[in-house]
C-alpha cells in the first residue's frame, strides 16, 4: 500500500498551549484507501493532532502537504472544503433538524436562488441508499438512535466526496451490531479510496479495521506501524511507556488481601436485589462486603456507571431493593445516601465533580458541610485542620488551600474530589474511572489509595475501562454487559482473558442466532 | 509595584475606581458636594441624597446578586415592588384608621407576607418546574403589574398615613430610613450567606448544579429561598419608594427598577453566569448608579438622558468583563510585539 | 433548560427501523415542530367561537382584519424576534427601539424632512443598533438579554435626548398612510397590514427557502454543531440582531401611520408581547424550533384577548396583561413537557 502518495503529510508539527507543549515535532501520515488508527493515553495529543489537521488550530511549526501541496487552514470551513471532514465523538448534528438537512445543511442545491427541496431530498436519499441506510430522511434526526445519528454524520461528511475522512472515538456508544453496521460502512469508504483516520479507545476494533497505526505519548511520536506487524503487548508497552512497572508491584500485594477476605463471616455493607432502571439497567443482584474491592467491568455502555449510579441515589431505581448494613433503605437522593455514607465519584469530573471557580478548601470541605447543613457551618479551624490533613496525606499541589480548583492539573482535581468524599468518612465508596485522564504518579497513589482504604473496612465499588486496573485491585469482579449484570467472578487466579471471554459472549451468541 | 498590582486586581478595584471617578467630577461642578448639614436632627446633603435615593436599588440589588449567583435572574422585582406598595396602600385606604401605627404594620405584614409567595411561586417555577429564570420570571413581570393594576383598581392610591410615611421620610438618629433599612438588608444577608454554608451552597450550586446535587446539596431548597429573599428585599424597596411618593402607582412604582439591579450586580463583579458573588461590590455598583443619575444632574445635563449613560456603562462593563475582550486584546497585543521583533531583526 | 439530544434505547437489529413517523395523534401533538402551532390554532378557534357565542359583532369578518389593522406593528416586531429566539436569543430591545423610531420619525418630520427620506434613514438606523447588538452577543459572548437590555437603555435615552414630551406628526404622508382604507374583498385594511404581511412573506421565505434561514435553525439546534459543520454561524447571528433592529424600525414607522405622533414612553412593555406572542406561537425558547406563521398566530391570540375584554366591558383592561402572563407560562409549561418527553 506505501507504493501510492500519501494524501495527508504532517511533518514536524509543534503546538504549544500556555504552559503546555500539546505536540512536540509530530509526524503523522494518511494513505487513500486506507484506515489509519491514531493510539495513545488521554492526553497524548490525538485530538489537538486532529484538530491541526482540520483548521481549529494552527500548527506552531511543520508542514502539512495535502495531496502534495502544503496547506494551511484557516477554520474547519476550510478544511471540509478542502475534502477533510470529521466526525466527532459526541455527534455533532442538528436533532432538530431532518435527516436530509443535516446532511445538506450548508451546499443545498439551490435554484432559482432558492433552495431546491426536491434535488435536496433525493440528494440525501441517494446518499443514504449509496451507503446502506435504510431511514426516512423526512423524520427528524432526533428520533434516531444515536448510532443512526453518527451515520448520518459520517453520510454528511462523505457526500461531499471527502478524500480524507476523521472518525474521532466513533464507537464510545454503540452496541456490537452497531459497531458492526459502522465497520461495514467505513470499509465501503477505504474500497472507495477514502483515507480515514479512526480513534478508538478498543484495541479490538483497532486491530480489527485499521491497516496503519500512530501511537502518540505526550505530545511525542512514538511510531507509525503496519497493525499486522505490531503486537498488541507491544502497542500497549508504546502507548503507555515504561510505568507498567510501578504498577506491577501493587498488583502483588492486592491479590494477597483477596485471599483474606474469602472467608464468609465478613457482613455485607450494601446488598441490592433485582435493582433496575428501565432503559439503562436490567435487575440485578450486586452485594459489596466490608474491606471488599468489587470492581465493574465491560464496555464503555455496558451499564456498570448505571447500576452504580442506582446503587448510590443518582438516578432513581424503578425495581428492586437496597439493604445497608443490614437494614432496607431507598436512596431516592444522592444526599439520602450520602447520609449513610454511600458516595458515587463520577467519572465526569468537571460535569459532576470540581467546581473550579472554588478553592480547593471550598471543594474539600463541600460533601461534610451538605450533610451537616447550611445553618451549621465548621469552624474555620476544624475547616483549617481538616483541608490541610487531606493536602497533606493526598500530596494535593499546590498545597494552597485556597487556589482555584480550575487551575490544578487532571490528576490533583482528582485528589481534591477524593477528599472531598473521603471527609465524610464513606462506607461504601464507588469510584467510577478514577484514573481517567490523570497521569501515571497519580495513578498509581490513587490505586494504593484505594487498596489501604479497603484494608481498613471500608466497601468500595471500582469501575474502569481498563480490565487490568480492575483486575489488580478487587477481590471481586462484576461483569456487565449490554445494561445487564452478567457473572460475578471471584478474583482469585482471574485474567483479563477470562473477562473479555465473559464479556465477549453473548456476542457470540447473538452472532449464532 | 506588587502592592499596585494586588489593588488593581482586586474584583472591587473598577467598580471602586468608577465611583472615586465620578465623585471628582461631582466635587468639580459643584464644591459643596460633600457638605452635610444637619437640620431638625437629619443630616442633609448630596452624598446623604444619593444614599437615600439610591437605597431602594441596593436593596433589589443584594436580593437580585443571590439569584444571579446560583445562575438566575429575577425581572419580576418592579412588579413586585408595584404589589407590595398597591397591597400596603389599599388597606391603609380601607382602614377606618389609617394614621395608627398598627394599621400600617398590618399594612406592611400583609404586603410582606404577599411577596413571600410571589417569590414561592418565582422560586417554585424556577426550582419545581425547571423553567429557565428569565422566561420564569418574566411571566410574573407581565402579569405582577396587571395584579397591581387591580389591587388599585387602576387608579393611583394616594397614601395619607402619618405612620406609613415614616418608610420614606423618616430618620434614625439623623440617618434616613430607607438607608437604615438597605444597611440592615446587606448586613442580613451578608450573616446569612457567609456566616452560615448558605452562600458556600449557593455559589457552588451557580457554578455546577449537577456536581453540587451530587455532593448532596439540595438545590431546590435553596433556589426557592433565594427568590424568596429577592421578592422580600423587593417589597421592602416597594413600600419604601410607595411612602415616600406619597401613593401606590401600579404603573409605575419600581418601573425599570430590575434594570438598575442587575446593573448594580454587574458593575460589582458578579458575573451573569452564577457562582462566586460579592455583596460588598453590589453595594458599590448600586451606588455607582445613584452617584451616576447625581452626577448628570449636578453637571447639568437633563436627568431623564441617565439611561443612555446607564447603556454605555452596561456596556462598557460587559465587554471589560468578557473573556473574548481580552483575548482579543492578548492577539492583538502579541501581534504587535511580532511585529516589533520582526521589525528589529 | 437544555434541549437534550433524544436516544431512545437503541436495540439490536432496529438500526433501519428506529425512526417514529407522525403516526398517531399523540404523536402530532407532541412533536416540537407542530404540537404547540396546532395547540395554538385550536386555541385561537376556541376563542373565536366563543366570542361569537357571546357577542353578536364577533361574527363579523372585519374583526379579524381589525386584529390586523390594531396589531400590525406587533407582527412586524414578532416577526424579528421569531427570528432571534429561533437562534436560541432574545430581544429585549425592540420596544424602546419602536419608540426610538417613533421619536426619530416625529421629529424629523417635524423639521420638514420628506417621508422618502425619514423613512429609510429609520430603518438603516435601527438596522445598524441591531447589527451593533448582534456584534456584542456573537463576538464578545455577551448574553442576548443583557447585550439587549443596553440596547433598550439606549433607545429609550435617546428618545429623551430627542424629546420628553409627545411630537405629533402633521405630514401628509403619513396622516395619509394612517387614513388610508383600502377595500380587500369586502373587508377595510390599511397600508399597514400590507406592510405587515409582506414582511410576514419575506421572513417564510427567508427562514425556508435560503441558507441563511437554515442557518438560523441549525444554530438554535446546536451552535457548537454549526460551527463545526461549516455553517456560516458568525454572519447569522449578527444578522439575527440585524433584522430584529429592522423589524423593530420599521414596526416603529407603522406605529407612527397608527399613532400619528412620537412618545418616549410608546410602547414600554412591547417587547414582553412580542416574546409571549413568538412563544405562544409554538417557537422555542431554547431555539431550533418556530415559524413565522406561528408566531402571527401568537399576535392575533394577544389580540384577541384584548378585542374579548373589550367587548365584555365589565372586565378592566388590566386582565389582559394577567390573561397574557397566564398563557404565557401555560405555553412555557407545555414547551418544557415537550422537551421532556423529547429529551
Amino acid at each position: 500500500m506505501s507504493t501510492t502518495a500519501p494524501i495527508v503529510e504532517m511533518t514536524n508539527i509543534s503546538i504549544t498551549f500556555p504552559g503546555v507543549k500539546a505536540l512536540d515535532d509530530v509526524s503523522f501520515r494518511m494513505f487513500p484507501g486506507e484506515v489509519h488508527s491514531l493510539m495513545g493515553e488521554n492526553g497524548a495529543g490525538k485530538s489537538t493532532l486532529i484538530k491541526a489537521l482540520t483548521g481549529v488550530y494552527r500548527p506552531d511549526s511543520g508542514t502539512t502537504l495535502l495531496d502534495g501541496r502544503p496547506v494551511t487552514f484557516a477554520s474547519t470551513a476550510a478544511a471540509q472544503d478542502a475534502g477533510i471532514s470529521t466526525v466527532y465523538q459526541e455527534v455533532n448534528l442538528l436533532p432538530n433538524l431532518t435527516v436530509t438537512e443535516n446532511i445538506v445543511l450548508g451546499r443545498e442545491p439551490r435554484r432559482a436562488g432558492r433552495i431546491d427541496w426536491a434535488a435536496c431530498r433525493a440528494h440525501a436519499a441517494e446518499v443514504l441508499t449509496r451507503m446502506g441506510i435504510d431511514i426516512d430522511p423526512g423524520s427528524l434526526l432526533s428520533s434516531h438512535s444515536l448510532a443512526v445519528q453518527q451515520l448520518v454524520a459520517i453520510a454528511r461528511a462523505t457526500s461531499i466526496n471527502a478524500t480524507v475522512l476523521i472518525l474521532d472515538e466513533p464507537t464510545s456508544s454503540l452496541d456490537a451490531d452497531e459497531v458492526k453496521e459502522l465497520f461495514r460502512i467505513i470499509r465501503k469508504l477505504k474500497d472507495d479510496g477514502v483515507a480515514i483516520l479512526f480513534v478508538s479507545h478498543f484495541l479490538d476494533q483497532v486491530y480489527e479495521i485499521s491497516d496503519r497505526l500512530t501511537v502518540l505519548r505526550n505530545g511525542r511520536f512514538e511510531g507509525e506501524y503496519l497493525t499486522n506487524e505490531l503486537l498488541r503487548i507491544d502497542l500497549v508497552q508504546k502507548m503507555i511507556g515504561k510505568e507498567i512497572t510501578v504498577l506491577d508491584a501493587l498488583e502483588k500485594r492486592s491479590s494477597d488481601d483477596a485471599e483474606d477476605t474469602q472467608e464468609s463471616d465478613i457482613p455485607a455493607i450494601i446488598e441490592a436485589q433485582g435493582l433496575g432502571r428501565r432503559g439503562a439497567v436490567h435487575p440485578a443482584d450486586i452485594s459489596v462486603l466490608e474491606g471488599e474491592v468489587v470492581g465493574f467491568a465491560g464496555l464503555l455502555g455496558s451499564g456498570r456507571s448505571e447500576l452504580a449510579r442506582l446503587l448510590t441515589g443518582i438516578d432513581r431505581s424503578d425495581s428492586g431493593t437496597i439493604s445497608f448494613a443490614g437494614s432496607p433503605v431507598k436512596f431516592r437522593t444522592p444526599r439520602r445516601a450520602l447520609s449513610d455514607r454511600v458516595v458515587y465519584a463520577s467519572e465526569d469530573r468537571r460535569a459532576e465533580g470540581i467546581l473550579g471557580e472554588l478553592s480547593i478548601r471550598d471543594n474539600i470541605i463541600l460533601a461534610l458541610q451538605a450533610d451537616r447543613g447550611w445553618f451549621r457551618p465548621l469552624s474555620a479551624k476544624r475547616r483549617n485542620e481538616l483541608v490541610d490533613s487531606y493536602i497533606s496525606t493526598l500530596g494535593i499541589k499546590p498545597a494552597n488551600p485556597d487556589a482555584l480548583v480550575r487551575t490544578l492539573s487532571g490528576g490533583n482535581q482528582q485528589k481534591v474530589l477524593l477528599a472531598r468524599w473521603l471527609a465524610i468518612a464513606p462506607r461504601l465508596l464507588v469510584l467510577d474511572e478514577p484514573t481517567r485522564g490523570i497521569d501515571v504518579g497519580a495513578k498509581a497513589e490513587i490505586q494504593k489509595l484505594v487498596v489501604n482504604l479497603a484494608e481498613n473496612g471500608m466497601g468500595v465499588i471500582y469501575i474502569s475501562a481498563e480490565l487490568d486496573e480492575v483486575l489488580r485491585l478487587s477481590h471481586r469482579v462484576a461483569v456487565m454487559r449490554d445494561r445487564r449484570l452478567v457473572a460475578v467472578l471471584d478474583n482469585d487466579t482471574l485474567t483479563t482473558d477470562d473477562v473479555l471471554a465473559v464479556i465477549a459472549e453473548g456476542q457470540d451468541l447473538e452472532d449464532a442466532s | 509595584m506588587t502592592l499596585l498590582k494586588r489593588i488593581t486586581s482586586s474584583k472591587l478595584f473598577w467598580p471602586i475606581a468608577m465611583l472615586l471617578a465620578l465623585l471628582v467630577i461631582d466635587v468639580i461642578a459643584f464644591p459643596g458636594f460633600f457638605t452635610i448639614q444637619i437640620r431638625e436632627g437629619a443630616l442633609y446633603g448630596s452624598v446623604i441624597d444619593i444614599l437615600r435615593n439610591g437605597s431602594p436599588t441596593l436593596m433589589i440589588a443584594i436580593g437580585m446578586t443571590l439569584v444571579i449567583a446560583t445562575q438566575g435572574i429575577d425581572l419580576s422585582v418592579g412588579s413586585v415592588c408595584a404589589i407590595a406598595g398597591a397591597v400596603a396602600a389599599a388597606i391603609i385606604l380601607g382602614s377606618p384608621n389609617p394614621d395608627s401605627v398598627g394599621t400600617t404594620i398590618v399594612a406592611i405584614g400583609t404586603a410582606i407576607a404577599v411577596s413571600l409567595v410571589l417569590g414561592i411561586w418565582n422560586g417554585a417555577l424556577v426550582a419545581v418546574i425547571g423553567i429557565q429564570p428569565i422566561v420564569a420570571t418574566l411571566i410574573l413581570m407581565t402579569a405582577g403589574r396587571g395584579i397591581a393594576m387591580l389591587i388599585t383598581k387602576g387608579q393611583i392610591i394616594t397614601v395619607s398615613s402619618d405612620a406609613f410615611r415614616y418608610l420614606g421620610s423618616g430618620v434614625i438618629f439623623g440617618v434616613p430610613f430607607a438607608v437604615v433599612a438597605a444597611a440592615v438588608t446587606v448586613a442580613f444577608a451578608g450573616l446569612l450567606t457567609r456566616r452560615t454554608a448558605l452562600g458556600l451552597f449557593i455559589e457552588s450550586t451557580g457554578i455546577n448544579a449537577r456536581a453540587s446535587r451530587m455532593a448532596g446539596i439540595r438545590a431546590r431548597g435553596l433556589l426557592i429561598l433565594v427568590y424568596v429573599f429577592c421578592a422580600l428585599c423587593s417589597a421592602v424597596a416597594g413600600l419604601i419608594l410607595t411612602s415616600s411618593q406619597t401613593a401606590a402607582d401600579a404603573n409605575n412604582t419600581g418601573l425599570f427598577i430590575e434594570l438598575d439591579a442587575i446593573l448594580a450586580v454587574v458593575i460589582g463583579g458578579t458575573s451573569l453566569m452564577g457562582g462566586r458573588y460579592s455583596l460588598w461590590g453590589t453595594v458599590v455598583g448600586a451606588l455607582v448608579i445613584q452617584t451616576l443619575v447625581t452626577t448628570v444632574y449636578t453637571v447639568g445635563i437633563p436627568p431623564i438622558v441617565t439611561m443612555v449613560f446607564k447603556a454605555a456603562v452596561v456596556a462598557a462593563v460587559c465587554l471589560l468583563q468578557s473573556p473574548k475582550t481580552a483575548e482579543y486584546l492578548n492577539a492583538w497585543r502579541r501581534r504587535r510585539v511580532l511585529r516589533t521583533e520582526v521589525a528589529a531583526s | 433548560m437544555t434541549l437534550t439530544r433524544t436516544q431512545p434505547e437503541s436495540t439490536p437489529g432496529t438500526i433501519a427501523r428506529s425512526a417514529r413517523g407522525l403516526h398517531s395523534i399523540r404523536d402530532v401533538f407532541t412533536n416540537p415542530k407542530y404540537g404547540p402551532v396546532i395547540v395554538t390554532g385550536l386555541l385561537l378557534v376556541g376563542m373565536f367561537i366563543y366570542g361569537m357565542s357571546q357577542y353578536r359583532g364577533f361574527t363579523n369578518p372585519q374583526i379579524v382584519v381589525n386584529l390586523l389593522i390594531d396589531n400590525a406593528h406587533l407582527v412586524v416586531l414578532a416577526v424579528g424576534m421569531t427570528f432571534v429566539i429561533l437562534t436560541a436569543g432574545i430581544d429585549l430591545s425592540v420596544g424602546a427601539v419602536l419608540a426610538l423610531a417613533t421619536m426619530m420619525t416625529a421629529s424629523m418630520a417635524q423639521s420638514g424632512l420628506p417621508a422618502g427620506v425619514i423613512i429609510p434613514l429609520i430603518l438603516v438606523s435601527t438596522t445598524v443598533l441591531g447589527l451593533l447588538v448582534g456584534v456584542m452577543v456573537h463576538y464578545f459572548d455577551i448574553q442576548p438579554f443583557i447585550a439587549t437590555l443596553a440596547a433598550m437603555f439606549l433607545a429609550r435615552g435617546l428618545c429623551y435626548v430627542i424629546s420628553a414630551k409627545s411630537i405629533s406628526i402633521e405630514a401628509p404622508f403619513f396622516t395619509m398612510m394612517g387614513q388610508t382604507r383600502l377595500r380587500v374583498f369586502g373587508l377595510s385594511i390599511t397600508p399597514s397590514v400590507i406592510v405587515a404581511v409582506l414582511v410576514v412573506i419575506i421572513a417564510v421565505i427567508l427562514l425556508r427557502y435560503t441558507r441563511f434561514g437554515r442557518t438560523v435553525y441549525a444554530i438554535g439546534g446546536s451552535e457548537a454543531s454549526s460551527t463545526l459543520m461549516g455553517l456560516p454561524v458568525a454572519r447569522t447571528k449578527v444578522l439575527v440582531y440585524a433584522i430584529s433592529g429592522f423589524c423593530s424600525g420599521l414596526a416603529g414607522v407603522l406605529y407612527t401611520f397608527y399613532t400619528l405622533s412620537g412618545y418616549a414612553l410608546t410602547a414600554v412593555g412591547t417587547e414582553l408581547d412580542a416574546i409571549a406572542a413568538v412563544v405562544i406561537g409554538g417557537t422555542l425558547l431554547t431555539g431550533g424550533y418556530g415559524s413565522v406563521l406561528g408566531s402571527v398566530l401568537g399576535v392575533l391570540v394577544l389580540g384577541t384577548i384584548q378585542t374579548l375584554i373589550t367587548f365584555d366591558g365589565t372586565l378592566t383592561s388590566w386582565w389582559t396583561k394577567i390573561f397574557i402572563g397566564a398563557l404565557l407560562l401555560i405555553f412555557i409549561v407545555l414547551q418544557k413537557v415537550l422537551t421532556l418527553r423529547r429529551g
